[in-house]
């Protein structure tokens, strides 16, 4: 077995200095009834080549982004990186590293942490940021923890334009809370959350831009919010946005959760993604994750080190502020390379060019009768209406290679009013072909269905 | 002020130019702030001209002061950086509990394959049956050698999958009327995520004490257990290196008082293959696959953490989850009136899978069974060679994965368990864990794992006798100053808590400091 | 004026029907460098043995308990941006909080300077 050094003859020697007679002595603690008292019929190991034979037949099985137009969003886009990112992340001193807790000999994961920190606390105009998290999902159910710690009040409502599984998300966290307050669905982009807020409400949850792709106004919210005392906490799924938005923290936002696919990370049928999470000052005692800091060495050189780790599960055990353990490391570095390489002028670029591709596609639909767009603002992705069911029509266009975005009825069943919605993402992939291909595709569609 | 190879300033703090620092072929790094500026970019875009923005008024009006990097200079920028790392490419990672094996590039290579990299989580499901299949045939392993009943593989690291096996025990018996189970026994020597899943889930912990032998005592179990117990949360292999030798009797005591079995599923490695968990009575269990089934640690992450679940819990799975339809796979993510409905959007750690599954059919289950005896083996033999200069707290049982060692050999030297580690670093090791499991004092844990080889552990026991030998000679001196030989000295953990810098600010912006 | 300890190694210094609680200098040299003090809200009510503090060391966080049952009347709130005077003075700068004792005669169950000396042998 080629990932398992030691010859027959060797395991003999080892097992002659321990003084066990065979390997089945050092399972002798285990109930003889539980000791390799099975067949798994499991197959047997393979060459190199067989395995990726095997995994090679199951990738061809999916459709793949890149094999045609493609607009499906919904808190994951497919965004170009570059070939240096994954270069440097599968570099071994990266790649097969773990958890900077020396950090005499993890200097690089270290300041690279520190360098991430930094960079999520300018785009999201906060004061610090943490060391990331899994995922935007479960950052945003970590947030409202957190405010419900801050503020020692219990009422957490979520806007309408929350995407739905961040909502079931924080839906789980919080289980049987009868101070969750999950407004229905608003995909025209209704101001629905001012008016939820009164003096028990730890945090309003408002995602920008919105499930449906309108932007929200996050001053109004802040100010509502901090007018009786609650915090705003601000949810972005698609972090270029930043390249053209103000920042949250600009805007009165108190904790701010991204998911950073966008930057660095492949789209991978959902994960690993990265949770990026940022607050202010006096809010750090309470922010769930790893955190990195500057100090200096015993000979005055600088260096980083994780610290105020007593907030964490190893340290505090019950107390913890949660009970997180990994971040998610290796897509905080892709991010980090993917956002250096970018620097302002082109993170600024990246984002225009996807608003720019946005406003084609959006004048495109807008010639396919029967369409309506429902956006009045929009970055990147926008929501539209079609005159028919539009799960079917989704399926009808994949098969035609068309890739045409995500119908809501997929995340909300159970709800007949969005069932002929669908929800659609342009990037900088985007090119003015697949946008016509999609405006044919879905009118043809849409006529075959109404026949 | 300093200066860095590009000739601009560096930041506060920075003396990167005294001779203790850096060396010729690991040369210190400035921050990449302090090399880049906002001009600098290393991707080309078109620039574009929008003339009906639909922005509704909310650009941004400030700058991000962002700094960037052309290709080259970050190219530089993060393997320097890098190279201030070890990592298990470059050395032996003994780090007990956390299972440091080596990554098949193999699984990076098929991980990077655009039908699984390329491919959306909402894009209709009929255009990735192949994702599908391989989430079936993952589950199909780890069912297998679980011998268990039914696989969430959705959460994102292992506490994330101890939090959903949890809420799944709570979601049974609240259905079950049984809300007023409150209590879960978590033993001493518990991981710390045991403790603070539990409490996050509104639970009171209750310790169970050890016996002498560093195993837990099934009549300790029994007299802790009561009807409001809801659930014990035992890692096994334990956090001492040990098999329960009476955990088909301690699963029955739980089932017996109506509470359920967590296990934790950390030192999977041990076992895997050779022993499986549902013929111990577990009811839950979380897989790291970043441990056992080798999918890189990244230096902190990602993870992913399935929960394998016994037959009572297969109900209380969260979505999404796979099964056979007409038309082929079907992803299942929604399931009306759900007692548990999801712990992360879409479908989890779709790159690990394709890792974990990769190293699976290399290993096959035979090569699974070999690697975990493999890891048994080196342990033991580990032990075995340093026993008589380290002291072993719990010498009753063979150890199983890792040899656990407690600081009295050290006792009056004057050198502390983290001196010790210390100074493994100046020899070319990465330290144990250390002060860890908290119920030995001055814990060191030794996790070998089957990667290394036989001239490898040999060269790691050499060392560690040689400084063992040290210290008791009364060379404190070159354990508290250590290390010596790596990128940096012992840093100052106290002034980074005390006054937390978390971000780079740029100098100008600094506040004067007071002299 | 008499100082009590606690078998959790808090002081109580007793000034009419006030106490001024904080960590005895064995029990800060075993927590090493304080970074961190989190304190009482005053005004809050606390029983004997309930958690009022919580010190934390870079690698370790302690509760500091109610000595006696009483209600919070000041903390010191040097001890924020200051929180290495815990190390450097712990009987006096590094005082932690003032608490207005309920029952002074729960005074008399807590240990003396002897008797706090012997645990610390």
């Amino acid at each position: 077995m080629r990932y398992l050094p030691h010859s027959a003859s060797e395991r003999a020697e080892m097992l002659g200095v321990i003084g066990a007679a065979d390997v089945d002595a050092l399972f002798s603690a285990v109930p003889k009834s539980a000791l390799k008292s099975f067949d798994l019929g499991l197959p047997a190991h393979q060459p190199e080549f067989l395995v990726e034979t095997h995994m090679r037949a199951l990738a061809a099985k999916n459709h793949a982004a890149g094999d045609g137009p493609f607009f499906v969003g919904a808190g994951a886009y497919r965004h170009h990186v570059p070939a240096t990112v994954d270069h440097l992340i599968q570099r071994s001193e990266w790649l097969t590293a773990y958890t900077p807790y020396q950090p005499e000999i993890s200097q690089g994961t270290l300041q690279m942490l520190f360098e991430f920190q930094t960079q999520v606390a300018k785009i999201t105009g906060m004061d610090v940021a943490n060391a990331s998290l899994y995922d935007g999902s479960t950052g945003t159910a970590e947030a409202v923890l957190m405010a419900k710690r801050l503020t020692k009040k219990n009422k957490i409502v979520l806007s309408g334009g929350l995407h739905p599984h961040y909502r079931d998300v924080v839906k789980a966290y919080l289980k049987d809370d009868p101070d969750l307050v999950c407004l229905s669905p608003s995909p025209e982009g209704q101001g629905d959350i001012l008016s939820q807020i009164d003096g028990n409400t730890a945090a309003i949850v408002v995602q920008t831009p919105d499930f449906y792709g309108h932007l929200r106004d996050l001053k109004a919210a802040a100010d509502a919010a901090h007018a009786h005392g609650a915090l705003l906490i601000v949810v972005i799924t698609e972090v270029v946005s930043l390249g053209l938005l103000e920042a949250p923290g600009a805007l009165g936002a108190d904790i701010v959760v991204c998911e950073g696919q966008s930057i660095g990370n492949a789209l991978n049928f959902g994960g690993p993604y990265l949770g990026l999470m940022a607050t202010r000052k006096e809010f750090i005692r309470q922010m769930p994750g790893r955190l990195c800091g500057e100090t200096v060495d015993a000979d005055g050189n600088r260096g980083f080190v994780l610290t105020l780790s007593t907030r964490e599960q190893h340290i505090r055990r019950e107390k913890a502020t949660s009970n997180i353990c990994t971040n998610s490391g290796l897509c905080a570095l892709a991010f980090s390379i993917h956002m250096s390489l970018l620097g302002e002028a082109g993170f600024t670029r990246l984002a225009r060019l996807n608003h720019h591709n946005a406003v084609k596609l959006a004048r495109m639909l807008g010639t396919v009768p029967g369409v309506e767009l429902l956006n009045k603002s929009f970055f990147n992705e926008m929501t539209i209406r079609l005159p028919v069911p539009a799960a079917p029509v989704v399926e009808m266009l994949a098969q035609a290679g068309v890739l045409a975005g995500v119908p809501v009825s997929r995340l909300e069943p159970y709800n007949p009013n969005v069932e002929n919605l669908i929800v659609l993402a342009a990037t900088e992939l985007t090119t003015h072909a697949d946008i016509e291909m999609l405006a044919e595709c879905l009118h043809a569609a849409i006529e075959e269905d109404a026949q | 002020m300093s200066m860095n190879t590009q000739g601009r300033p560096t930041g506060t703090g920075t003396s990167g130019s005294t001779a203790a620092s850096g060396s010729a072929l690991i040369p210190d790094e400035p921050l990449l702030f302090e090399i880049g500026d906002t001009e600098h970019s290393g991707v080309d875009l078109p620039e574009v001209t929008i003339d009906d923005s639909f922005l509704g008024g909310f650009e941004r009006k400030t700058k991000l002061d962002l700094a960037g990097l052309t290709e080259p200079e970050a190219m530089r920028h993060y393997v320097r950086l890098s190279r201030m790392n070890h990592s298990i490419d470059s050395g032996m990672y003994p780090l007990g509990s956390c299972t440091m094996k080596h990554n098949p590039r193999l699984n990076e290579k098929m991980a990077r394959l655009p039908g699984f990299s390329d491919i959306h989580p909402l894009q209709p499901v009929s255009t990735v049956q192949g994702a599908l299949e391989l989430m079936n045939q993952l589950s199909h392993w780890l069912l297998t050698l679980t011998n268990t009943a039914a696989v969430a593989l959705s959460p994102k690291a292992g506490a994330h999958g101890e939090l959903l096996g949890m809420m799944a025990i709570k979601a049974a018996q609240d259905a079950a009327g049984q809300a007023h189970r409150t209590v879960v026994l978590v033993p001493e020597s518990a991981h710390g995520t045991n403790p603070a899943t539990a409490a996050f889930l509104g639970y009171t912990v209750k310790p169970v004490p050890a016996k002498a032998d560093g195993t837990v005592d099934v009549e300790a179990v029994k007299a802790a257990l009561s009807p409001e117990v809801a659930a014990i949360m035992l890692t096994n292999p334990n956090t001492c290196g040990l098999f329960e030798p009476q955990v088909i009797e301690i699963a029955q005591a739980v089932h017996d008082a109506g509470a359920f079995f967590y296990c934790d599923g950390a030192n999977f490695n041990a076992i895997m293959g050779v022993v499986r968990p549902g013929d111990l009575g577990i009811d839950a269990m979380h897989i790291n696959l970043h441990k056992t089934f080798s999918t890189p640690h990244g230096g902190g992450g990602p993870g992913a953490g399935p929960v394998v679940l016994s037959q009572a819990l297969a109900p209380f799975a969260p979505v999404p989850f796979v099964r056979k339809g007409e038309k082929g796979l079907e992803l299942v993510e929604h399931v009306e009136e759900h007692a548990l409905c999801r712990v992360t959007a879409f479908h989890g750690q779709m790159g690990m899978y394709v890792r974990a599954l990769t190293y699976m059919l290399s290993h096959g289950g035979d090569g699974l069974a070999q690697a975990a005896q493999d890891a048994v083996l080196n342990a033991n033999y580990i032990k075995a060679r340093l026993q008589h200069i380290f002291s072993v707290p719990f010498p009753n049982y063979p150890t199983m994965h890792e040899a656990l060692f407690d600081d009295s050999f050290l006792k009056d030297t004057g050198v502390t368990t983290l001196d010790f580690a210390k100074a493994m670093i100046d020899e070319g090791f990465h330290p144990m864990t250390m002060y860890f499991p908290l119920v030995v004092h001055g814990a060191m844990l030794v996790e070998p794992t089957e990667s290394e080889s036989k001239q490898t552990l040999d060269r790691f026991c050499d060392v560690m006798a040689e400084l063992a030998t040290d210290a008791k000679a009364g060379n404190a001196a070159r354990f508290t100053a250590a290390p010596v030989k790596a990128p940096r000295r012992r840093l100052d953990e106290t002034r980074a808590a005390r006054q937390p810098v978390l971000k780079w600010e740029k100098p100008a912006d600094l506040p004067q400091a007071a002299e | 004026m008499t100082t009590k300890f606690t078998p959790d190694h808090e002081y109580i210094r007793v000034e009419g029907s006030t106490g001024i609680v904080g960590i005895t200098p064995y029990a800060q040299e075993q927590l090493g460098d304080i970074v961190f003090v989190e304190l009482p809200a005053v005004g809050k009510a606390l029983k004997k043995g309930e958690e009022a503090a919580v010190v934390e060391s870079v690698k370790a966080a302690s509760e500091i308990y109610a000595p006696v049952t009483g209600t919070i009347v000041e903390v010191n709130g040097m001890l924020t941006n200051e929180p290495g005077l815990v190390n450097t003075d712990p009987e006096n700068a590094g005082w932690m909080f003032k608490i207005e004792i309920a029952d002074t005669s729960e005074i008399d169950t807590l240990l003396d300077a002897d008797g706090y000396a012997e645990l610390t042998l």
